[in-house]
């Protein structure tokens, strides 16, 4: 950091190194962009957001769902009341919490910029941010933009073994995942690192790899995830992760993953798992997150929504419109944002899915630009080619 | 020491163990391994191993728990034992090279364990296996009818919607099997079919499903389940019955467009995570020439000029990587049960891809830092195990000229012979093939 200006050293310090990078963005201290969390969950393939968000004052609601269609709210086994017209799955009571502490927004009837029904490139653009599949992902990208701090982890952590595309590119980003295995010395890890230090594949991704796990050892103690967790390993990962960024010099933007969503059949009782895992998790991102889940935002995408007409197997197929969620202290919550298309035979995309009204792109890019405050440029690289969907205001309380 | 056969026992094999005899010969060797009749996985003689005795002993399983008995013995013992003679072949068997083919079509064709438990070792060993050096279309309609891809995909329970048992149970289409068909197995969205040609290939394919309770045991097309009529996918019609599927899978399976996509796929995971063109277009002439003869097409992969310089191109998935490491170790059949947990670890679990495109195959997958240490952990944790073996011997053993100075120095400087062979199997050139 010698190049910069004493001044440039001691801003960056303070957390303000966006206002040197981006003298547009007003930054007030409280807000400083260097403190606010921010995370996205991938959820790989399709949640059906027509269950998990059901609209069950929609007239035909019930017979174009089914069993899918669960009791209205109050009844026994009912959803969780959304203010009148939505409800949410039961299964879900911390999101529940968060909406009515004006702390959740649901976007409904949203899709990004694909319109395949494949899950694989589907979720290749949800992670490129781009028409096509790239080599970087948008959240690294965004990344570049912000700007690093003097002896603190790198701001970006990706949680659990592997590293998404969303993540994928030139800035370095940490990863976390629970310890399995004994470790060997750290004079040997040392000589490892010296042999693999030339190797453009194993080099990076070895050096990179036992730095992380050393700044998680020692935050989380040695036996820190070694015994099973109650709540599930989401849950656990969550947790750990969450207690990380809550950490002064830990990571910032955090990215997750949650599988388990692609309900061809039997989803009555088959999505009760993976969306009380992501509940759990939410829930635990909040408790780790202690004081700073008021600088936090999280967002949580899937890559599409599934058919409107429950399938003969009980299930649904691949569809379009799905349901996005924005929650966190930072977020103006207790809403359902985004136009409701309707259900009506004619609304329907393509006569089968839930027509799409909100781009995700936009929700990202208006997180991008009002929570980590970046400038138009830098929301820009992040999703180049994206001037049709234009940054979604309101998403944070003022 | 001639490189080329290291060359080719890790580019198209699963790694040299020590004491294995040097081919004079190496695409003679390569070839004899494309030979009929080479033994698979050896299983218990009282294991399950048949379709109607996997049905009778998951039916015990239900019974039993119906009646009180916890868990599902026959279950757990039958993933089990399978995977473990998968495994212990890989680690112990002389054919890598076949073994490499066998793990390759499993991951085009992927299950996943969890869904399918029963099935999942029947499934590679009965409609994966024999087909590797024979016709696509025929390992092509084998998948699409094995037990184990009709629950996976979901096809068992679909229903056309005007047959009698849709008009009678109101059940209905189940698309899951016809789009991945298309998208993952054969021509791929390349070939610009469209939503409705997804839906009227579900239609065709109602009524596949099978009969775990009854003769055959195995496949069955129920008429009464199967959409009447004939259907158009792909700017052709096909008439209705089980015929119908027949022919389009079998005119799939000779696709110029699944060939293409075939070429691409071998020729990204035998020679170079971006497929040179060269090498694509010819592995996709002989597909075409021979009518997707993949034996063929592996007899062009090992002869192409790409596959062997410039050599480790590629690094080892988790699988590729655990196997290499035991067969250097000159670890027994029995390291199957280790070796089952470090993929697990490792993040590559055995036959449990995260989804039906099967575990990706670039260096960006397998890379992320975490797996790069846990890979370390790993290493140094068989180490321990293989303690008295010489590090020096086994790197020349398992790389021979590949090997670099660095990594015999290194070993040589090493505080113990333990240390000296954590370094060699966490060496770049370990993670390469």
């Amino acid at each position: 950091m010698s190049h910069l200006p004493a001044f440039g050293r001691r801003a960056a310090l303070l957390g303000l190194g966006a206002a040197i990078a981006l003298p547009r963005v007003r930054v007030a201290f409280a807000n400083a962009p260097g403190e606010a969390r921010f995370a996205v969950v991938l959820l790989r393939g399709g949640l059906d957001g027509l269950f998990a968000v059901q609209p069950y004052a929609e007239p035909g609601f019930g017979e174009l769902r089914g069993a899918l269609a669960l009791p209205e709210p109050g009844q026994e086994g009912g959803l969780l009341d959304l203010g009148g017209r939505f409800g949410l799955h039961p299964r879900m009571p911390h999101l529940h919490a968060m909406y009515r502490a004006n702390e959740a927004l649901i976007v409904h009837a949203v899709a990004g910029n694909w319109r395949t029904r494949s899950h694989f490139a589907a979720q290749d653009l949800l992670e490129s941010g781009a028409d096509q599949l790239m080599a970087s992902g948008w959240l690294n990208r965004a990344l570049s933009a912000v700007p690093p701090r003097p002896g603190a982890q790198p701001a970006g952590l990706a949680v659990g073994t592997d590293l998404p595309l969303l993540m994928r590119g030139q800035v370095r980003v940490g990863s976390y995942a629970p310890r399995g295995a004994a470790t060997p010395p750290p004079d040997l890890l040392a000589r490892i690192t010296e042999l693999n230090d030339a190797d453009p594949v194993t080099g990076p991704a070895i050096t990179e790899g036992l730095r992380a796990r050393g700044f998680a050892v020692s935050t989380l103690g040695e036996d820190g995830l070694a015994r099973p967790q109650p709540g599930g390993a989401f849950r656990a990962l969550v947790l750990a992760a969450g207690r990380l960024m809550a950490q002064a010099e830990g990571p910032r933007i955090a990215a997750f993953e949650l599988g388990g969503w692609d309900t061809h059949a039997a989803q009555l009782n088959r999505l009760n798992a993976p969306l009380g895992q992501l509940d759990d998790g939410l829930g635990a991102l909040r408790e780790a997150l202690g004081e700073h889940w008021r600088r936090t935002a999280v967002l949580v995408v899937t890559e599409f929504g599934r058919t409107v007409r429950i399938n003969g197997t009980g299930g649904t197929d691949h569809g379009t419109g799905g349901v996005a969620f924005i929650l966190g202290g930072a977020v103006a919550g207790g809403r359902i944002g985004g136009d409701w298309p309707g259900l009506a035979e004619g609304r329907l995309f393509e006569g089968r899915d839930l027509a799409a009204t909100s781009d995700l792109r936009g929700l990202a890019k208006g997180l991008l630009r009002d929570h980590l405050r970046l400038g138009a440029a830098a929301v820009a690289r992040a999703f180049p080619g994206s001037e049709a969907a234009a940054p979604a205001g309101g998403l944070l309380r003022v | 020491m001639d490189p080329k056969p290291v060359v080719a026992a890790l580019r198209f094999g699963l790694g040299r163990r020590p004491g294995e005899p040097v081919p004079e010969d190496t695409l003679a060797w390569l070839d004899s391994q494309l030979a009929p009749g080479l033994p698979g996985p050896a299983l218990p003689d009282d294991l399950p191993a048949t379709l109607p005795a996997i049905f009778q002993a998951a039916i015990a399983d239900t019974v039993r728990q119906r009646e009180g008995g916890m868990g599902r013995p026959n279950q757990g013992r039958i993933m089990r034992e399978e995977a473990q003679a998968a495994l212990a072949l890989a680690i112990a068997g002389p054919h890598g090279f076949r073994e490499r083919l066998v793990a390759f079509w499993t991951n085009h064709f992927a299950v996943a364990r969890g869904r399918v438990p029963y099935y999942a070792g029947h499934y590679g060993r009965e409609a994966i296996r024999p087909h590797v050096t024979g016709r696509f279309a025929d390992m092509l309609v084998a998948a699409v009818r094995h037990p184990a891809m009709l629950t996976y995909l979901d096809n068992a329970g679909s229903i056309g919607p005007n047959s009698p048992a849709g008009q009678r149970s109101r059940r209905g289409l189940n698309e899951n099997l016809a789009r991945e068909i298309l998208e993952l197995h054969t021509v791929t969205p390349a070939a610009g079919y469209s939503q409705a040609d997804v839906t009227e290939f579900a239609k065709v394919l109602t009524g596949w499903t099978f009969a775990p309770a009854r003769e055959p045991f195995g496949f069955v097309f129920r008429p009464a389940a199967h959409e009447p009529g004939p259907k158009a996918v792909m700017g052709r019609a096909w008439p209705e019955g089980e015929q119908g599927g027949l022919m389009l899978l079998a005119w799939l399976g000779r696709h110029e467009a699944t060939y293409r996509h075939l070429a691409t796929k071998l020729v990204r995971h035998f020679v170079a995570d971006d497929p040179p063109p060269a090498a694509v277009g010819r592995i996709f002439a002989v597909l075409r020439e021979t009518g997707g003869d993949l034996g063929a097409a592996a007899r062009a992969l090992i002869r192409l000029p790409d596959a062997w310089d410039p050599p480790l191109t590629k690094l080892r998935n988790p699988h590729d990587y655990v196997v290499g490491v035991l067969r250097a170790l000159d670890a027994p059949p029995e390291a199957a049960d280790r070796a089952f947990g470090a993929l697990q670890f490792l993040g590559q679990p055995l036959w449990s891809p995260p989804a039906p495109i099967g575990f990706p195959d670039r260096a960006e997958d397998w890379a992320a830092p975490e797996m790069m240490v846990r890979r370390i952990e790993w290493a140094n944790g068989v180490s321990a195990r293989g303690a008295g073996r010489d590090a020096g011997a086994l790197a020349e053993a398992a790389l021979g000229p590949l090997c670099p100075p660095a990594t015999l120095r290194a070993a040589a400087r090493a505080g113990s012979a333990r240390e000296a062979l954590t370094l060699v199997l966490t060496s770049p050139e370990f993670h390469r093939r």
